[in-house]
């Protein structure tokens, strides 16, 4: 089975790749206080300001309407996406995804609106043209291909949905399942592997990234809390 | 190279967001530090032979060093959120001014030596191998950034340019090209404590000279006390302050509060610089030896609260760094940090910054004030991007931007705000912050002024504000030769105690 194999390595190297970025992230000292103030004093703050920049895209609101509405759709479309998709892979399946199903199918035309809006952004507007690389135009198109394939599965011609369960069920379980022959099926997940794969490679790091982010992630308390990272330590001790 | 003929950009009604202009600036180049000046500081004068690996090497140990350079060369998607927000592509239209642009410049060099994807598929992922022709990029347009943190406001996760700009003058120090005007000065504060290079005794002249200025003008004796051991306060400000107009004016403003609060108050001749070039070139060592001469002077003269002057870079290192880098404030328990904080004043913040001393003592009747005496002043207040973007005053986020409204009000009768989107954390930098003050950036100074000298025409139309007040050193300097090139009278700059000291109230 090519696809078994196929998403084993995925999701192996996402996971791998994930786990040492994040590693890599935290081991990296933050040696000054660089919040972007205004900034909470506390940590309860620091929380609700994260909060907000990851429910709402606060700073993306502030700074551009455009993006942000289209980021938006796209991005909480892709949450609900993927919330539904959780049935594949539960038995039973949770309760809260089944309550998200009617909703996470109209979702997909959210999430697709929202990436066709942002990729013509790329070429309309003549700044964001100028910064955008190959792969940005490609990670677009990516994401609207995985997009449209499932929506084909879900509004036009339906899947095997018992046997794909099946096939998913079996790879966490490592007792490996046939997978249904449908071309589409078979395009949408060879899409979603790629993604998996460039994930932790790519600028897709924006999503732990943000977490680590000193200007958002730190109190602004420097003048009641002394804070010196390791390396910074060491010059201390010469004086 | 001498600095070329340039147009000054015209006022429009709004500010606008340009198209592209490619390469436009890209002859905007600072004078490069000669040998004596990289001498000094420990770095090569001249690209050698190896100049590629040594760049390549500083950048991966900058890497290990700091998580912000890290996470934003990473986490940046291109989205374009801050392509119009950095005033020099405002006033420039040159694209590499875009705030990401400018990311780009390194990240590109990032990809290419420290990534996956830019190692296996460079074209892609716009990586490229470093050139000579992208180090002279990086020369030329991280010296036209001024480390406003305008674009981290914005960014969707908070990726601020300045970080980046400040490691690429770093690798850049290192391979041989250092910028002579912040090198020099980085050389002048250390060897002899401030950096327009005055020393002890010419400063000593200066300030009684200022204080028979001051009798001469109010009959009042007020002081200004040079490395008084003992004294209460240590006010430590930006050397400008000494000698440059209009700063001066804020200094005597300073003294004249000292005087009527009753506080015994010094100044020191070892610590007589606020500022602290050391930030903009993104070196923690060297910041930390130029920060080290105020704790040095607070031991050695005894004193038991430190007080900052008017300047915005060198608030954000007082505010922000000073605790870490010196052990100026409070928190610290190891024996270095102890040292000091058992001598300071706990019921005061440490450090404490001017503006927030001066309005407590008025809003506490301390002192009196009588804002009639500005009546002839419309005022509107500058906020200074370091203050706004990278400080706090008083107990309460946003108090940078409060207390020095709420200290302008209490000593004016006349005053408004320029538009939302140029103040409080959307303000426009002066131009000039980060390292850029310099003739040899004249062309981008200007240029970039021009947001923030829109804003202020507006008011000036509408409410014929006549004075911008401001809590920079650099503001001051910069816009006192650049608000002249766009029509207005440079004497409508000044600082907030320069307003403080023309309605307080002398007995
Ligand atoms: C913590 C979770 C996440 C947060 C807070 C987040 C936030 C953002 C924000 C604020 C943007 C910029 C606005 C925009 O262009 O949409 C963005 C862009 C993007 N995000 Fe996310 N994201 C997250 C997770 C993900 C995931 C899991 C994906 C995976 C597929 C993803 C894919 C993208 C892509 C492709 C873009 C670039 C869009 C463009 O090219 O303009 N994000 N994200
Ligand atoms: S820090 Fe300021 S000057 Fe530098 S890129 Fe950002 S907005 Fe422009
Ligand atoms: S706003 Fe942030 S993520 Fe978007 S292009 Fe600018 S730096 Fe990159």
């Amino acid at each position: 089975m090519i696809y078994a194999g196929m998403f084993y390595i995925a999701a192996f190297l996402l996971v791998a790749g994930l786990v040492y970025k994040i590693f890599d992230y935290s081991r990296t000292p933050a040696p000054l206080k660089i919040p972007t103030t205004p900034a909470p004093t506390t940590q309860t703050g620091v929380v609700y300001r994260m909060a907000k920049e990851v429910v709402l895209f606060e700073s993306l609101f502030k700074s551009n309407k455009w993006i942000w509405v289209f980021g938006w759709l796209f991005h909480f479309g892709l949450f609900l996406v993927l919330a539904r998709h959780l049935r594949y892979f539960t038995q039973p399946v949770w309760f809260w995804v089944d309550i998200v199903q009617p909703f996470g199918k109209y979702a997909s035309l959210m999430m697709v609106a929202g990436l066709a809006g942002l990729l013509a952004r790329r070429f309309v507007v003549d700044r964001v043209r100028y910064i955008s690389t190959p792969s940005d135009y490609l990670m677009l198109v990516l994401l609207i291909a995985i997009g449209l394939s499932g929506m084909m599965m879900t509004f036009v011609a339906h899947t095997d949905i018992i046997s794909l369960k099946e096939f998913f069920m079996g790879l966490m379980y490592f007792d490996v399942q046939p997978l249904p022959q449908d071309p589409i099926l078979m395009v949408h997940l060879a899409l979603v592997a790629t993604l998996m794969v460039i994930f932790p490679i790519s600028k897709l790091l924006h999503a732990p990234g943000l977490f680590f982010s000193p200007t958002r992630n730190q109190a602004d308390n420097p003048r009641e809390h002394r804070h010196v990272a390791a390396w910074a330590a060491r010059l201390d001790q010469n004086n | 190279m001498a600095a070329a003929e340039f147009d000054i950009p015209e006022i429009k009604d709004e500010i606008e967001i340009p198209k592209l202009r490619e390469g436009v600036m890209a002859h905007a180049k600072s004078f490069i530090a000669g040998k004596p000046v990289q001498d000094f500081m420990g770095y090569p004068h001249e690209l050698g032979e190896d100049w590629k690996e040594r760049a390549i090497d500083k950048m991966g140990d900058l890497l290990g060093k700091y998580r912000s350079l890290k996470v934003f060369l990473d986490a940046c998607v291109h989205c374009g959120a801050c392509t119009d927000k950095c005033h020099y592509y405002l006033g420039t239209s040159d694209p590499k001014n875009m705030p990401v642009a400018r990311q780009d410049l390194m990240r590109q060099v990032y990809r290419r030596y420290f990534t996956t994807a830019g190692k296996l598929f460079p074209k892609l992922v716009g990586a490229k191998d470093l050139t000579k022709e992208i180090l002279d990029d990086w020369y030329s347009y991280y010296h036209q950034c001024s480390e406003c943190r305008r674009c981290s406001v914005f960014c969707p996760y908070g990726i601020d340019t300045a970080e980046i700009t400040m490691a690429g003058r770093e690798i850049l120090n290192h391979v041989g090209m250092g910028q002579k005007y912040s090198n020099e000065i980085l050389g002048k504060v250390q060897k002899i404590g401030n950096n327009l290079g005055l020393p002890g005794p010419a400063l000593e002249d200066t300030l009684e000279g200022l204080a028979e200025d001051i009798e001469a003008d109010t009959g009042v004796p007020v002081k200004l006390p040079l490395d008084v051991k003992g004294a209460e306060v240590l006010l430590v400000t930006p050397s400008a302050d000494f000698f440059s107009e209009p700063h001066v004016e804020s200094l005597i403003g300073y003294a004249k509060v000292f005087h009527a609060a009753g506080i015994n108050w010094t100044l020191s001749s070892h610590a007589s610089e606020a500022g602290n070039f050391g930030l903009f070139n993104g070196n923690y060592e060297t910041m930390r030896k130029v920060a080290m001469r105020i704790r040095d002077a607070a031991l050695e003269l005894g004193v038991k609260r430190i007080v900052v002057g008017e300047c915005g870079h060198a608030w954000r290192v007082a505010y922000s760094f000073w605790n870490t880098l010196t052990g100026i404030g409070y928190g610290g328990n190891d024996p270095f940090s102890i040292e000091l904080q058992k001598q300071l004043d706990p019921t005061y913040p440490q450090p404490q910054h001017i503006c927030e001393l001066t309005n407590d003592l008025i809003k506490s009747g301390k002192i009196k004030v009588d804002p009639s005496l500005n009546d002839d002043l419309v005022v509107t207040y500058h906020d200074s991007c370091n203050v706004a973007r990278a400080s706090r005053m008083g107990t309460e986020p946003g108090g940078q931007f409060t207390i020095p409204r709420e200290l302008i009000k209490s000593v004016v009768n006349n005053f408004h705000n320029m538009a939302d989107d140029t103040i409080y954390e959307s303000t426009f930098c002066c131009g000039g912050g980060g390292g850029l003050l310099t003739d040899d950036l004249m062309e981008v100074r200007v240029k970039g002024a021009l947001p923030r000298v829109t804003a202020l025409n507006n008011v000036v139309k509408e409410h014929q504000v006549n004075f911008m007040a401001t809590i920079c050193a650099i503001c001051k300097a910069q816009f006192t030769k650049v608000l002249p090139k766009y029509g207005f009278d440079m004497s409508m700059v000044g600082g907030v105690h320069q307003l403080v000291s023309k309605a307080i109230k002398l007995d």
